[in-house]
């Protein structure tokens, strides 16, 4: 554990020395800011309309706002998410500090798990981001906060899933363009696998819905605490970690 | 302190490493030697526990690199043939990842640190980040993260590499004060290198142990049995060398005299005789006597690197002319490995 803790101090340091922590906190600043901005007005604009029509329309912050919002950082997300894992194993390949840490007296799962972690802390940084945004609908508005919070859950659920398939791939190769490259293909395709669903339901069609990342997210994004959902992630994330050690052992019996 | 038994790694299309044996014992250096592609880095891989063998055994400090690699891994230092540095960090703070991951405890970390910025003289640029340090700083850091956490056992892989001759003198410096704390590997293909650090060298090439022995052992043997060089220049122009050769062999206590070569009045010989100093005078006395010109006279020292290109060459004629040579190391590594 004191390994773990010690790996992912040092990737969360290598983040934030590098630029790359303060770019994709910007991108996801600005985007999300945009996208806030625009769901606030949105919302402000349909209020005043139905005030004037004098109908009862009914307004509610948390379906109206925060709803779309949490589903909007989903999406942010998979776009960040393959540029946060690219480099874990990717960049120590290249720059042989890999041999560093395969010749230290730290298990191989250390070393994964301490890389993964660092991953879904620096995409905890982006939720935070968000979190300042929301903090303003709290102040002028009074949304509960619990939905928020059980989305929150799952947003880091479902990131921490594509963190370890990104992790997976940044562990076969040595070039982090490819990585992150085909780490976004990879969540792209799980993201839209579950469109079959809408006109078939033949088993493997049910099979390929149930891999699908928004299916899993739904709930969360409703409020629900599903325990279904989050079995689902976490043992992905396992199968995810367990490849990726799989990968790393096998470097050791072919380079 | 390490034993390699039978070691082997093979890959799918070659085999890297064949069935090397050898032992280091405590506070020695041995100097790995071979041409590039020999082998030496998987050895030393699968000494590290980076690389599995796949048969044969090797243990470090008594401890099985395939049953025990976190135990083995914490009694070696290694350096890479390039040093694993993160660019974007500060030396301190590296060192201060690697004693952390090697096992040290904060309470003896700091002490650690700054003993190896001492010891290897990077306590300058401590504060320095490690991608914009030279070549020279960054395999003496390479080095400070090697002995950190003060390993019994130090594997370096061509330690010297790329570095000026200034930082090359250094470098084995440093590499020589280390030794007696620890015991080291450190392989290279430079010849001198290994002559003047190691105590003792193992030589491979093609995956395959070619000789182990002491540097001056191997030199002995390489030496001769006291030949001496002699270069006889004629004074008007025409030199016989038949003649020349003759004279020498009458010379008292010389065995055997071997033409060389001859070039434009002028000609080599190699001089065989039991005790090649006291010969030296009389050959001097009888060229000069003969109305011959002595242009040089040393003793016919083959060089280490001769040894290696004679040992490693699979050249069948290079083999034969140095038969002698060869046979006595070939001995020798047979012997070390009984």
């Amino acid at each position: 554990m004191r390994n773990v803790w010690i790996i992912c101090r040092k990737e969360l340091n290598s983040y934030f020395v590098s630029p790359i922590a303060y770019i994709l906190l910007a991108i996801f600043a600005i985007v999300f800011g945009y996208f806030f901005w625009n769901s606030v007005g949105y919302f402000i604009f349909a209020g005043m309309e139905a005030q004037m029509r004098g109908s009862m329309f009914p307004m509610n912050v948390n379906e109206q706002v925060i709803r779309p919002l949490i589903s909007n950082v989903a999406v942010i997300g998979l776009f960040l998410i393959p540029l946060i894992s690219m480099r874990l194993f990717a960049e120590e390949k290249r720059a042989g500090t890999f041999e560093l840490l395969a010749t230290s007296p730290v298990r191989d799962f250390a070393v994964i798990f301490g890389k993964w972690l660092a991953a879904v802390l620096l995409y905890g940084g982006m939720l935070l981001v968000s979190a300042i945004n929301f903090a303003w609908l709290f102040r002028y508005g009074n949304p509960d906060w619990k939905p928020l919070a059980i989305a929150y859950v799952g947003l880091l659920l479902q990131a921490g899933f594509m963190l370890a398939i990104g992790t997976f791939i940044s562990s076969l190769t040595r070039n982090q363009i490819i990585a992150g490259a085909v780490t976004f293909a990879a969540c792209l395709l799980l993201w839209v696998l579950g469109w079959v669903s809408e006109y078939d339901s033949t088993p493997v069609a049910r099979v390929m819905s149930y891999l699908s990342i928004p299916i899993h997210f739904e709930s969360f994004e409703k409020g629900l605490l599903s325990l279904k959902d989050a079995v689902f992630f976490v043992s992905a994330i396992f199968l995810g970690l367990f490849l990726t050690a799989r990968s790393i052992e096998s470097l050791r019996w072919r380079s | 302190m390490i034993t390699v038994e039978q070691l082997t790694k093979k890959y799918a299309r070659n085999t890297a490493v064949d069935h090397i044996s050898f032992e280091v014992g405590k506070g020695q250096i041995v100097g790995f030697l071979g041409p590039n592609g020999a082998g030496k880095t998987t050895t030393m891989r699968m000494l590290t526990c980076f690389l599995p063998p796949t048969s044969g055994a090797a243990t470090v400090a008594g401890f099985n690199v395939l049953e025990k690699p976190l135990e083995v891994r914490r009694r070696i230092g290694y350096l890479p043939e390039t040093p694993p540095l993160y660019p974007e960090m500060r030396t301190d703070e590296y060192l201060r990842f690697v004693g952390k991951i090697k096992g040290l405890h904060a309470s003896e970390l700091s002490k650690r640190i700054d003993f190896v910025l001492d010891r290897c003289a990077v306590a300058d640029v401590k504060d320095k980040v490690l991608g914009k340090l030279s070549k020279g700083y960054r395999q003496r850091v390479g080095l400070a993260q090697a002995i950190i956490h003060n390993p019994d056992v130090l594997i370096l892989d061509e330690p010297t590499a790329g570095l000026d001759p200034k930082q090359i003198n250094e470098t084995r410096d440093l590499i020589k004060s280390l030794a007696g704390d620890h015991t080291i590997i450190l392989s290279t293909h430079i010849l001198p290198e290994v002559e003047q650090t190691c105590q003792q060298v193992i030589i491979i090439n093609k995956g395959k142990l070619v000789a182990t022995d002491s540097v001056s052992n191997l030199q002995n043997r390489a030496r001769g049995a006291g030949s001496v060089l002699v270069e006889v220049a004629g004074r008007n122009g025409v030199l016989e060398s038949v003649q020349v050769q003759r004279r020498l062999e009458q010379v008292p206590g010389v065995s055997r005299v071997l033409f060389k070569h001859a070039g434009e009045n002028r000609s080599t010989f190699e001089v065989e005789g039991k005790n090649d100093r006291a010969i030296r005078g009389d050959l001097a006395r009888a060229i000069v006597e003969s109305g011959w010109d002595l242009n040089e006279l040393r003793t016919a020292a083959v060089s280490l690197e001769e040894i290696f290109l004679q040992l490693t060459s699979s050249d069948e004629a290079n083999a034969a002319s140095s038969g002698s040579t060869a046979t006595g190391t070939e001995a020798a590594a047979s012997e070390a490995k009984g």
